[in-house]
């Protein structure tokens, strides 16, 4: 007989995660996985290349690039697919470059919903993916707690939150029509303690953006951001000072607040995180735009 | 997060990493409506245990006001209740899941709406959990919906029930008002397959026996619900014995690697065993193991010895044998019946009423089939408990039928196992989810019929017996008839 040997959580939602991921490669005829290159992409990926050891997982990467990430992400996403050798797909929206849309200029809003809904859009039209697996969880936000792991999208990309399909033990429903698409999430489960931990069980590496160091910023909107390039405008260029700070989440560098912090290493992040206040999408600007803003957004298409 | 844990953290966190790391992983299901206080109780287990931080909170604040009904105090409810229109019509439609974490576990909670037209999101929600905390009103008492909702947690195999009587402090904490409902209910759960079932008097507006346990209770000397959940065992029930791995996915990188990816449903395998594969019934030993958890970046092939439930793993075999996504993989000593004719227990989920004799896919695990209900023995009114004759099945209905697919399957029943006795109903028209089932028996041959035996019509006086035994000998484990 075997001794049974007790599955930790964390182990749990590993197991949970991969067979999520298999059902993707073996049911879907042109699935794609979403790299957003932060914390949960990066895990994401970790449990790809597990799915499919020894062999590399069927599906490519995506990336939305608004052309405003930080520029240390473009980096490390190049590094981590050819180290990981998964094919990396990058598209930006070819009209807001054309109107060289800024965060700065036209606002969060215009930019998000240009550079980045309507660039997901774009790249999964021209794509044709039948499935878009995604890193969101659903501790993030209230309208991600009632999202199915295999989320249905109609041919225009759009999420109804009031019909979605019945999801029962680990059986997912993967049927579509032609044109149309399903989202998978496979870290639905996850709590943004999880992911720390997980991360630093099993050494899965991160941009350093998320480790405090001495980082050019400046107050924009209420918010500290950091002056990653000479776009920021001069005036605020002018008044940008040395601060140490880290980044709880990534995206946008002109939309991601910085928040001051000593925690270089990882026990010191989670410790910072699990002592703090505040949840991690408050770093975020695109969230406080209005009340019940993610449902929309993600009626309309968004992650 | 208490003060003590907060110190935890501050003094010594890889001390407290060490901690979390062995956490196990519990799934509960809330079942009650928002008037017996089931969002304030969810509320309530997140803002004490702070996993609700301050942005939530302001947030849940400002909207009190807008929308609250809880006049002064902060509605926790508010934290908990998700959708925009939800929040506008002051009930919660569907599903949502919610996430807490103590030193010992980390908590799924499935937060579902207690209203009869909601039934089929309760056995979505119920469909993942190990125990169901079942809310009822100390001023009310048992009521019909708790007669349904203790009918679907049974239906879906919850072994572990506990009963939260809330809103004692209306009730000065009548121990007297507590008695009764406890008497009530365990008079009510005779009819029904719990085995286990826990009491507790609660104010969950108050936070009595919530987190803590409560001054108010002097009488009550059980634990509080956290204290509960965090020592639960429930182990038994999650690990059924025979081994059952339902093949996901092929693995084939290159001609000298061919592997077959899955979870383990249920029950442990080593390096050697003899296996059969279903429903072929082709045999051969396993060449070698691997456990997705073992893969590193640095090594894609690490080999382990042996593996269980419900691990996610990928395993090769001796021969080379014909296996492919939807083929169960089984000891050889240990197959499970293989039959096209099953009898099961079936729930309607769709506006479009089940039809008999039409064609549906039928996913069970990983296999897809077609299938026809060809008979409906009987619905159930899961408000009394009776039996009723119908021809359809509509939303909501949950019915014992019997199911007929185009190609036989390995199945057990739902009871035995709940991975590999359970499936879903897609319709081939529209590809929504139609429905779920649970397998009841499969027929020993093609052409069986399903066994009769269940079918037995019991006398009062044979239910009464039966009733009697189960509640005065549970330790018997006697079967509900």
């Amino acid at each position: 007989m075997i001794s049974h040997e007790k599955i930790t959580h964390l182990k749990q939602l590993e197991a949970e995660s991969v067979h999520i991921l298999r059902e993707v490669a073996a049911e879907f005829s042109n699935p794609v996985m979403m790299y957003s290159i932060g914390k949960d992409s990066s895990v994401m990926l970790h449990l790809a290349m597990k799915a499919f050891a020894p062999g590399k997982a069927p599906f490519p990467l995506l990336h939305v690039d608004t052309k405003w990430k930080f520029h240390e992400m473009i980096e490390f996403r190049d590094q981590r697919a050819k180290k990981l050798g998964f094919d990396l797909i990058v598209h930006s929206n070819p009209r807001g470059l054309e109107m060289d849309i800024s965060p700065f200029v036209h606002g969060s809003k215009v930019h998000t919903d240009i550079m980045k809904t309507e660039a997901l859009k774009q790249a999964l039209d021209a794509g044709g993916y039948d499935a878009v697996i995604g890193g969101a969880r659903r501790d993030e936000e209230k309208s991600r707690a009632k999202e199915r792991i295999f989320s249905f999208r109609d041919r225009n990309h759009r999420w109804d939150p009031k019909n979605q399909r019945p999801e029962l033990w680990n059986i997912y429903n993967t049927r579509i029509n032609r044109g149309e698409s399903v989202r998978v999430f496979p870290l639905s489960n996850w709590t943004e303690l999880d992911i720390w931990q997980y991360i630093y069980l099993e050494k899965i590496p991160i941009p350093s953006l998320y480790f405090a160091k001495e980082r050019p910023v400046v107050e924009y909107e209420g918010t500290l951001i950091s002056v990653d390039d000479d776009r920021v405008p001069e005036e605020l260029r002018k008044k940008a000072v040395m601060k140490k700070v880290r980044f709880r989440t990534l995206g946008c560098y002109p939309l991601t607040g910085a928040i001051e912090s000593e925690a270089e290493t990882l026990p010191q992040i989670i410790r910072e995180m699990l002592l703090s206040r505040s949840s991690e999408r408050e770093g975020r600007l695109i969230d406080k735009d209005q009340e019940g803003a993610m449902e929309k957004k993600k009626v309309e298409g968004y992650f | 997060m208490r003060d003590r844990e907060r110190e935890s953290i501050d003094g010594d966190i890889e001390q407290y990493l060490r901690v979390h790391e062995h956490k196990d992983m519990l799934r509960f299901l809330t079942c009650g409506s928002v008037d017996d206080g089931k969002s304030t109780l969810i509320g309530r287990l997140l803002y004490d245990s702070k996993t609700i931080f301050e942005d939530q909170l302001e947030a849940a604040e400002s909207e009190s006001r807008k929308y609250g009904t809880t006049g002064e105090k902060i509605d926790l409810a508010l934290l908990v209740d998700g959708l925009q229109s939800e929040r506008e019509q002051g009930i919660t439609i569907d599903v949502a899941y919610r996430f807490f974490s103590t030193d010992k576990r980390k908590y799924i909670i499935a937060d579902t709406p207690g209203h009869e037209q909601y039934t089929r999101n309760m056995v979505t929600g119920a469909s993942t959990a190990d125990v169901a905390v079942i809310l009822i009103d100390a001023r009310k008492g048992i009521l019909t919906q708790t007669r349904r909702h203790s009918y679907i947690v049974s239906l879906l195999g919850i072994k572990h029930v506990i009963v939260a009587i809330n809103k004692m402090d209306l009730l000065d904490f009548d121990e007297e008002v507590f008695e009764k409902i406890r008497q009530d209910y365990e008079e009510l759960a005779t009819q029904l397959e719990i085995l286990h079932r826990y009491f507790i008097p609660m104010s969950a507006l108050d936070g009595d026996n919530v987190v803590g346990r409560s001054g108010r209770t002097p009488w009550y000397d059980g634990p509080s619900l956290l204290e509960l959940l965090d020592s639960m065992d429930i182990s038994a029930e999650q690990t059924p014995k025979n081994f059952r791995f339902p093949v996901q996915y092929v693995n084939r990188p290159h001609l000298n690697f061919r592997g077959f990816c899955g979870t383990i449903a249920s029950g442990s395998v080593k390096v050697g065993d003899e296996i059969t594969v279903l429903p072929s019934g082709r045999s051969t030993r396993v060449k070698s193991i691997i456990d997705a958890g073992d893969i590193s970046e640095e090594r894609r092939e690490v080999y382990r010895d042996n593996a269980q439930a419900p691990m996610a793993v990928t395993i090769t075999t001796e021969d080379e044998v014909d296996i492919s996504r939807g083929d169960m993989i089984v000891h050889t000593h240990n197959v499970p019946r293989i039959s096209n004719r099953l009898k099961v227990m079936i729930v309607w989920m769709d506006e479009t009423p089940m039809q008999i004799g039409r064609d549906y896919d039928i996913k069970r695990a990983t296999s897809v089939a077609t299938g026809q209900i060809e008979h409906i023995n009987y619905k159930v009114n899961i408000n009394s408990y009776e039996r009723e004759i119908v021809e359809r099945l509509e939303l909501n209905d949950i019915a014992s039928c019997r199911l007929v697919l185009n190609r036989p399957i390995a199945a057990d029943s739902y009871r035995q196992n709940r991975a590999t006795g359970s499936f879903i109903i897609i319709d081939r028209i529209s590809n929504n989810t139609v429905g779920a089932g649970m397998i009841v028996d499969v027929a020993r041959r093609e052409q069986d019929k399903v066994p009769a035996a269940e079918e037995r019509e019991y006398s009062d006086a044979e239910r009464e017996l039966n009733a009697y035994i189960r509640k005065f000998y549970p330790e018997w484990h006697c079967k509900a008839i």
